[in-house]
């Protein structure tokens, strides 16, 4: 009776049909929030010079949406079917009260597409609540650190996280004198700081730190030049600080010397990328693109990611009770698979998701962190951010 | 993992292997069927006709992390001794006792070790290294390697015609 079996062993569990069969058995409902803003800045239309829209403004829901329709089989084999459930808050919407009424109706996992003060703000309502929310979104360290909350888990990578793979990569390359231009936003201003305690951390040189101003006032032109700001100090490289791009996509190639440019053009560090070809991600790439008509980019693969550990722990703890999914989370049992090469899991002392970190151009994986030879006495996935002993987040 | 009836061309069942499930290998009388997990690093068994899990087999190498240990490719030999497991990132070929389930020995391969062959009288393992581009030639009885052939560039399954 065996041999008339056949035994298919599915490789990459989604994608794959077959409602009938075992599906018999009752289903129960679990749903996952997934909260925005209307008017939410970071979706706001944004014009660079001559009407080019240079950011990309997609938001994250199709990551989520990938993710739970690569769980329906594994919903199926425990007679759970999962579900997200998308709410858009009006501007005068209250997100505390909000989440509140969400968790009255059973709603009790939420995914985070909202602006960081209002992440914060949650994450402090909602502390030693039983309630499990995801930021997918902000490298902000305060979140990871002061700000931190037990309720609060983070698969978006930190700014730590990030500047320090691409460190360590200038670092394996032997650049290790630093030319930093930064920005006027005060989101430049944080990310060269983290650029630069990265940059203490692996043993770089910082030669300069240069401001630039995105202007055309001729009496600027100190900060306005990219050849005479980046002239006159012996460096290897250029570190970027541009969050609006304006100023940055000029920056290759218009150097006083010839060296390349990483951070916010040139090389960048990110979660995820599209071109990424190792270790299943080809798979990923297509099911996200089957479903969203269009490239997968970090901020989708954060609310993946969130989607793929809630359903991980439901599945592997059997349970459906929050606390007990959170302890699930956060315990050695817990694994999750990166498409990344390593898998992912929680630091205890922050919430964050430990996972590997692509170094990128626009259209090339150029090398995966943590680099080879980067050790860390547990996991090598610590040499990449916060560790425990320099981790200044205390839950409760 | 899902089990197919394949005159009724439906699943009869869906069981719940350990992450990332990659190779199966069925013992040759058919009353168990193990199943590479290779995120969790170990091999899960599952009893047949039954179709439920009855045991996992963890591998860890001396000086290796769990989270380096990536089984793959799983053979049992013919008369149903013997297993043996590729280990992926541990460079390692596991050798398992099929009835007692224990470890016998952990071959040194080369790096990433992935697809395995037994030539016909399975008195040679073959193994597929990916990420040092060659082939590693284990001797079954001694269980020491006899030697490594350079291939093409990230070698991933082996076919020996030796019939």
């Amino acid at each position: 009776m065996i041999i008339r079996a056949l035994l298919a062993l599915l490789m990459f569990s989604a994608g794959v049909g077959g409602a009938s069969g075992p599906a018999a058995a009752a289903k129960e409902i679990f749903s996952i929030g997934y909260l925005q803003r209307e008017g939410d800045p970071a979706y706001a239309p944004h014009r660079a010079y001559t009407g080019l829209v240079l950011r990309d403004r997609a938001p994250a829901l199709h990551g989520a949406k990938t993710a739970l329709r690569e769980s329906r089989i594994l919903g199926r084999s425990i007679g759970v079917k999962f579900d997200l459930r998308k709410e858009k808050l009006k501007e005068s919407d209250d997100l505390i009260s909000r989440i509140e009424d969400l968790i009255e109706e059973e709603t009790k996992v939420f995914l985070l597409d909202l602006p960081l003060e209002e992440v914060v703000q949650a994450a402090h309502a909602f502390t030693g609540t039983d309630v499990i929310l995801f930021n997918i979104r902000h490298g902000a360290d305060e979140l990871r650190g002061p700000d931190c909350s037990s309720s609060l888990f983070h698969t978006a990578p930190s700014d730590a996280m990030l500047m320090d793979a691409l460190a360590q990569h200038l670092f394996e390359r032997n650049w290790k004198d630093v030319l930093v231009l930064e920005g006027e936003e005060a989101r430049d201003s944080v990310v060269s700081t983290a650029f630069q305690a990265a940059a203490k951390k692996f043993g770089l040189t910082i030669v300069d730190v240069r401001s630039f101003v995105l202007s055309n006032d001729p009496r600027a032109r100190d900060e306005t030049n990219i050849a005479l700001l980046t002239g006159g100090a012996e460096h290897d490289v250029i570190f970027l600080a541009d969050s609006l791009g304006e100023f940055g996509r000029y920056v290759p190639y218009q150097t006083y010397d010839p060296r390349p440019v990483v951070g916010s053009e040139g090389l960048v560090s990110s979660a995820w990328h599209w071109t990424w070809e190792r270790h299943g991600a080809p798979q990923l790439n297509q099911r996200f693109d089957r479903i969203a008509k269009r490239r997968m980019k970090d901020s989708d693969y954060a609310a993946w990611a969130a989607v793929k550990s809630v359903v991980e722990a439901i599945v592997r703890s059997e349970s459906r009770n929050v606390e007990e999914l959170r302890d699930y989370i956060t315990s050695e049992a817990f694994t999750l698979d990166t498409y990344k090469g390593a898998p992912g899991s929680f630091r205890r002392w922050n919430n964050q998701l430990r996972q590997p970190l692509l170094l990128h151009t626009h259209n090339a994986v150029v090398a995966r962190a943590p680099l080879e030879g980067f050790l860390h006495q547990t996991n090598n996935l610590d040499t990449l951010g916060r560790d425990q002993p320099e981790s200044a987040c205390r839950f409760e | 993992m899902h089990v197919i009836d394949t005159e009724a061309q439906e699943v009869i069942k869906d069981i719940l292997v350990d992450t990332r499930p990659r190779r199966f290998a069925l013992t040759p009388d058919e009353t168990e069927l193990w199943v590479s997990a290779e995120l969790a690093g170990v091999v899960n068994i599952i009893g047949l006709p039954a179709l439920e899990i009855i045991d996992d087999i963890a591998f860890l190498p001396t000086g290796f992390r769990k989270e380096q240990v990536t089984p793959v490719d799983v053979l049992i030999t013919r008369d149903g001794t013997r297993a043996y497991v590729a280990l992926g990132r541990a460079n390692h070929v596991a050798v398992v006792d099929v009835e007692s389930r224990e470890i016998l020995d952990y071959v040194l391969v080369g790096k990433r070790a992935w697809g395995l062959a037994l030539t016909h009288d399975e008195s040679k393992l073959y193994v597929a290294n990916g990420l040092s581009d060659d082939i590693s030639i284990i001797d079954t009885e001694s269980l020491k390697v006899i030697t490594s052939i350079p291939v093409g560039m990230v070698p991933y399954g082996i076919l020996i015609d030796d019939h």
